[in-house]
């Protein structure tokens, strides 16, 4: 899980912070922070796709999967766990 | 009538009703009636004096709501900076207007000369040890340099002007009349720094109540507002919600759109204003598997609706009115299409909103008649009495009107009227081309270009030319796979177009060149053009 958050949190440091290391908790709310927007979820879910393998359904689509490096975690080991061990 | 009476008239009223739900928070009119009050006797108490400048720098919120009313009870002018304005930005606008107080999240707060201070929306993390305000030493330091003293602003913390006994829940006295500006919006043009569109109390009650006039908006209405309260047509949906004492849903994006539709539902949204992207969005959903039974009412303004989306949405929510409408920031609004002419004009953006005129004048400036095409002009209580300490944008935009001493808007866009006088965008002023002592619209040739099947965007520009005056230059991006030839898109062209529109060349390009709002950008077109010729 760690490993897992560690990988995201590099992810959005890299593509939404540009590299500049702002401090935000694993449970902060991204959108909140304005770390992410509407243009940035959809990037977001091509990096879960890309790196992860996971498919985001549209009513998955929601901040209760996507809008904190906790909730992301969650929500990515969930669906490996879903498509098979 | 003042803007704040909007609220203290439905605190009257409705004192429990809720005014605005965001998230998982609600608070009821007699609530945010109070906190406005305090705060507003927090902000004379800390410097804000009558005619001050607040700016208030939060995302959509109940705390956003609260502040832009505690600002105009304090008699005070308050301006909506988006959440995610960087802090160049920020700067300009706050040391363009000198404002006195900013109101935003700790670390978004910048100290400049005139602030006298700074509200901080959350408390101080306790691990956070960097400086509250990273700029109030540079600022200082700029103010040294200037020769001025410098006064730091003071740093106060939102939830401690709002605790018990800090301050009355009574209004505080007014001395401000409804010719007195009530906000300052900032509007970027297309060229140079954003200007402040001032806007008086008078203006903005008279806006509201003609547009809750012809949306026909009752209490009972369930506002659903997914716009930024820094763009003014999401400031207006919390205006106008709490002048008819309707409950506003506020949502912070439309990043989660499903989400949003979900609380619509569940809130039972009447009314839903939308931009064009998000109704493309809207309509790549499965909109059967929300309830919205209670939706009453689309709008859209800012861009003009694509006529198949239209068609698509009066196909899949049969029972919600569509309003298209049209206006601009330096008036509020102009025009509405009635929902019942949508089907048949499907293109056009309606008539004048009540209490309000709007009309086609010549390149002289003589109104012309129904059936023309000409530069729409707005006459009314709406329009603004110009930009804040800009002379010549002002002189530039607001004209002579008919009556002694009154300003008419020029608004730079171009209408066509049928004989009906129902109105139809034709283009911006700028835009237009004049080729053998012809008008061509930019975006009538884009369009038939568009049409073609090979052709994925294109871009038409006017080229200046000794003999035509100006030459039309036409740019595409074709569809993937495709390769048209510039003959086959000419012919195109000759078979749709009048011949001075036909352009004379077409450029097929890879792609073709953005702004940074994701706009094509014609003025690196036109650079490109100069550089080849």
């Amino acid at each position: 899980m760690d490993e897992l958050k560690t990988k995201l949190r590099a992810f959005i440091v890299e593509n939404f912070l540009f590299g500049v290391d702002e401090p935000f908790a694993d449970g902060d709310s991204l959108m909140e922070q304005g770390i992410v927007d509407s243009t940035g979820v959809l990037e977001l879910i091509g990096y879960l796709e890309d790196e992860f393998g996971i498919m985001v359904a549209d009513d998955e689509l929601l901040p209760e999967n996507l809008d904190s490096l906790d909730n992301l975690a969650t929500f990515i080991d969930r669906k490996r766990a879903a498509v098979g061990a | 009538m003042l803007l704040e009476n909007f609220l203290e008239r439905s605190a009257r009223r409705y004192a429990d009703k809720p005014a605005v739900v965001c998230g998982d928070e609600t608070i009821a009119y007699g609530e945010l009636e109070r906190r406005a009050n305090r705060l507003a006797h927090a902000l004379r108490a800390l410097g804000v004096e009558r005619g001050d400048r607040v700016a208030i720098h939060l995302d959509n919120s109940i705390e956003a709501v609260t502040a832009i009313f505690a600002a105009l009870k304090a008699g005070a002018v308050f301006l909506m900076v988006n959440p995610t304005t960087k802090p160049d930005k920020l700067r300009f606008v706050l040391e363009d207007c000198r404002a006195r107080a900013l109101i935003a999240r700790r670390r978004r707060l910048l100290a400049t000369e005139h602030l006298a201070t700074m509200i901080a929306m959350d408390p101080p993390a306790r691990a956070d040890k960097r400086p509250v305000a990273p700029d109030t030493e540079r600022g200082a330091r700029e103010a040294c340099d200037n020769g001025a003293k410098p006064a730091a602003p003071t740093l106060a913390d939102w939830h401690d002007l709002l605790a018990d006994d800090a301050y009355p829940t009574s209004p505080p006295p007014k001395a401000h009349i409804d010719i007195d500006l009530a906000a300052l919006v900032y509007t970027s043009g297309s060229t140079g720094r954003p200007k402040g569109v001032m806007l008086t109390h008078r203006n903005m009650v008279a806006a509201a109540t003609s547009i809750t006039t012809y949306l026909e908006n009752v209490p009972e209405d369930v506002i659903l507002s997914v716009l930024p309260l820094s763009f003014d047509y999401g400031l207006y949906q919390a205006l106008m919600s709490v002048k008819i004492g309707g409950t506003l849903l506020l949502e912070r994006s439309f990043a989660y759109p499903h989400a949003v539709m979900l609380d619509a539902e569940a809130q039972r949204a009447t009314g839903l204003p939308l931009v064009p992207t998000m109704l493309a969005m809207l309509l790549q959903m499965d909109l059967e598997r929300y309830d919205l039974s209670r939706l009453r009412y689309v709008t859209n303004t800012g861009a003009a609706l694509p006529v198949e989306h239209i068609r698509q949405l009066r196909r899949r929510l049969p029972h919600v009115d569509i309003y298209s409408m049209y206006g601009l920031t330096e008036c509020k609004r102009v025009a509405y299409l009635p929902p019942e002419e949508v089907d048949t004009r499907p293109n056009s953006v309606g008539k004048a909103m009540p209490n309000c005129e709007a009309y086609l004048i010549d390149d002289e400036g003589r109104r012309l008649p129904l059936g023309s095409t000409g530069e729409l002009v707005v006459r009314g209580g709406n329009v603004m009495p110009g930009y804040w300490e800009r002379p010549e944008e002002t002189a530039a935009a607001l004209r002579d009107g008919p009556l002694p001493g009154e300003r008419i808007l020029a608004t730079g866009d171009v209408f066509r009227t049928d004989s009906e006088g129902y109105l139809y965008f034709v283009g911006r002023k700028d835009d237009i081309i004049k080729s053998r002592g012809e008008k061509v619209s930019p975006r009538e040739v884009e369009d038939v270009l568009t049409a073609h099947p090979a052709v994925a965007e294109a871009a038409v520009i006017g080229v200046a030319n000794a003999l035509l005056g100006q030459a039309v230059h036409a740019f595409v991006a074709p569809r993937e796979g495709h390769e048209p030839s510039e003959r086959e898109l000419l012919r195109h062209c000759a078979g749709q177009l009048e011949d001075f529109m036909v352009p004379r060349h077409v450029a097929i390009c890879d792609h073709l060149p953005r702004t940074a709002n994701g706009k094509i950008d014609k003025k690196a077109l036109a650079q490109s053009e100069a550089g080849t010729h």
